[in-house]
């Protein structure tokens, strides 16, 4: 029985179209894995699979060797499995503070609660002020999410995401949308994350992929190519010419 | 940005009153009693219409909870107030006519029926919801009148008289002890309501408005959430229609009727969703305005209504409560 995430043998075909074809992926707890390929290669549909957004048509993924198949998407997040959106889906009528005090408040089981005021619990309050901290967001705290520039939305996804305390963070092109400028906070927060999470990140910046993964899997049609170290895929032709757009001399 | 507000001061955890009161504004609220009962001395005469007034306040509260808060549309809330209207009667003409017992049957009966049909249509989205809602308010109705034995069919169930309030309070004919009757449950409706959208069960209705997609991603299952809010709001609804039965000591199956649903949708889009308040404000216009329309014009009222609704929803889509807000932006804007 093996600890983190173990994807086995997944299918997964659209009518008549395959766009997961039998992936086997291992993501131990540590894992800073990046998922790369071309558009349309099926990364946002792998990622929605694990996370039970969608189910699979055939294959099994284990969570610290326990058959997770079953479970729906609320009950894989209270397992340990957190993802953020390739486009932000926040509340945007909730203020920043307000989107992490309902992660944690779910986090912790407590939205069933009536008599009480959602923001009466002071060791939540403080763990809000300490993530917003974190994630240099202290300031934008009481602003509406609607009033916020992408970049900073992406930031508060990131923060409500990691204030689930996930085991498994899975992360669908967090940068896409930011301005370069700023892409660095991005960077800066997955650097900052937990050694023990176990991250798996899609993204079509080559940079921010060389900066924080140190294995990396390429998907193509649904199907894995390859996978290997930074170094490894840089050096690959196949990878060259199919992702990073050189052509064959 | 606003760099202080209420959630910046520092939390004791501990829950105080005091900050409590400060932190809202509980002059609004006195204001609104103090109007409330101003009408009562006002209008001596036209008390059973107050009254009613205040019982569909609390009727359109209860659907400010799924509408406004949780954003379920629902065509057939009716079904709700009409289920704990019957219970109420039936239960007065058969068990005991004490009026407080007869409300908790109309808020348990609202509510079982609540969380049964909400089993159905917090599995569907948008149009159905509101097909599946109209067609259940529908069937109720059918059963309500074919049922004649029991809910008295067509010409409504009657022959119960209601007991003393606490065995004290005796109904009077004009409607008096009705009034403060009513008011009391409102309050009453009201606090609880308030407290209920402060909460963390509050947060996670709206939060599940706003993006049922994060709100799954964060781990909340959404589904059984919905069924608690429509319960909750069967329960308050019951109330409302459990008071309709004893003060008026008749029910028809009127009380199912979709133009009522579709009447009280209209009450919360006037006043403004999701704020309570709105419930309260979009109510005693809607009706105030129906009522001497009304009485002017018995043919063409719907006209003036449908004006109404068409001012308010153009000028001001959030409701009449978001209408200081309207007028500072069109002030400030330069010209
Ligand atoms: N719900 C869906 N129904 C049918 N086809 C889909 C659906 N979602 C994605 N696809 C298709 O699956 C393929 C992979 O999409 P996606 O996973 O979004 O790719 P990526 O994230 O790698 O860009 C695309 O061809 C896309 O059109
Ligand atoms: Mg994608």
């Amino acid at each position: 029985m093996s600890a983190g995430l173990q994807v086995k043998n997944l299918n997964k075909n659209f009518g008549g179209i395959t766009v997961a074809s039998n992936i086997n992926i291992d993501l131990p707890p540590g894992a800073r894995t990046a998922l790369i390929g071309p558009n349309g290669a099926g990364k946002t549909t792998f990622a929605n699979l694990i996370t039970g957004i969608l189910p699979p048509s055939s294959g099994e993924i284990y969570l610290d060797g326990k058959n997770i198949s079953g479970l729906n998407e609320a009950a894989r997040v209270k397992a340990g499995i957190a993802k953020t959106f390739q486009i932000t889906t926040l509340f945007k009528e909730l203020n920043v503070r307000e989107h992490l005090r309902l992660a944690i408040l779910e986090r912790n089981g407590f939205t069933s609660r009536l008599f009480r005021r959602a923001n009466s619990d002071a060791a939540i309050e403080a763990e809000i002020d300490e993530r917003l901290d974190q994630m240099n967001l202290s300031k934008l705290a009481d602003m509406a999410i609607n009033n916020m520039a992408y970049g900073q939305q992406r930031l508060v996804e990131l923060a409500m995401t990691l204030a689930l305390k996930p085991r498994i963070l899975i992360l669908d092109e967090p940068a896409a949308g930011v301005p370069s400028s700023e892409s660095y906070l991005i960077i800066e927060a997955v650097a900052k994350l937990d050694r023990d999470l176990a991250v798996l990140i899609i993204e079509h910046d080559m940079k921010l992929v060389f900066e924080v993964a140190n294995s990396i899997i390429v998907l193509v049609n649904g199907e894995i190519l390859t996978e290997g170290t930074p170094a490894e895929i840089s050096a690959n032709p196949q990878v060259r010419s199919l992702y990073l757009g050189e052509r064959h001399e | 940005m606003s760099n202080i507000s209420p959630n910046t001061i520092p939390n004791t955890g501990k829950f105080s009153w005091i900050k409590y009161l400060k932190d809202r504004p509980l002059w609004v609220d006195l204001a609104l009693i103090a109007m409330a009962v101003a009408c009562y001395f006002l209008f001596p005469y036209s008390l059973a219409f107050v009254t009613r007034v205040l019982i569909v306040m609390i009727f359109v509260l209860s659907l400010d909870l799924v509408l406004g808060y949780a954003g379920v549309a629902t065509l057939g809330h009716a079904a709700l107030f009409g289920t704990g209207a019957y219970a109420a009667g039936l239960f007065a003409l058969h068990a005991t006519a004490s009026p407080i017992l007869g409300l908790l049957v109309g808020a348990c009966a609202a509510s079982v029926v609540a969380f049964v049909s909400g089993l159905l249509l917090m599995r569907a989205h948008g149009l159905t919801v509101l097909m599946l809602s109209i067609a259940f308010a529908e069937v109720l109705q059918e059963i309500s009148n074919q049922a004649g034995s029991i809910t008295g069919g067509a010409d409504g169930l009657a022959g119960f008289i209601m007991n003393p309030i606490l065995g004290i309070f005796e109904f009077d004919f004009i409607g008096q002890t009705g009034f403060w009757y009513v008011l009391a449950v409102l309050i009453a409706v009201f606090i609880f309501l308030k407290m209920v959208v402060a909460s963390p069960f509050g947060l996670a209705a709206r939060g599940i408005h706003q993006s049922v997609v994060r709100m799954r991603a964060i781990g909340t299952g959404v589904y059984w959430k919905l069924v608690a809010i429509y319960t909750l709001s069967g329960a308050i609804a019951g109330i409302a229609g459990a008071l309709s039965a004893q003060i008026t000591e008749l029910v028809s199956p009127e009380v199912f009727a979709t133009s009522f649903s579709a009447e009280v949708v209209i009450m919360l889009i006037l006043g403004g969703m999701g704020r309570l308040y709105g419930a309260i404000i979009g109510t005693a216009l809607f009706m105030v305005v129906h009522h001497t329309a009304a009485s002017v014009d018995p043919f063409n009222w719907l006209f003036v209504i449908g004006g109404l609704v068409l001012v308010v929803v153009f000028f001001v889509p959030a409701g009449l409560l978001a209408l200081p807000a309207e007028i500072k932006r069109r002030m400030g804007r330069p010209t």
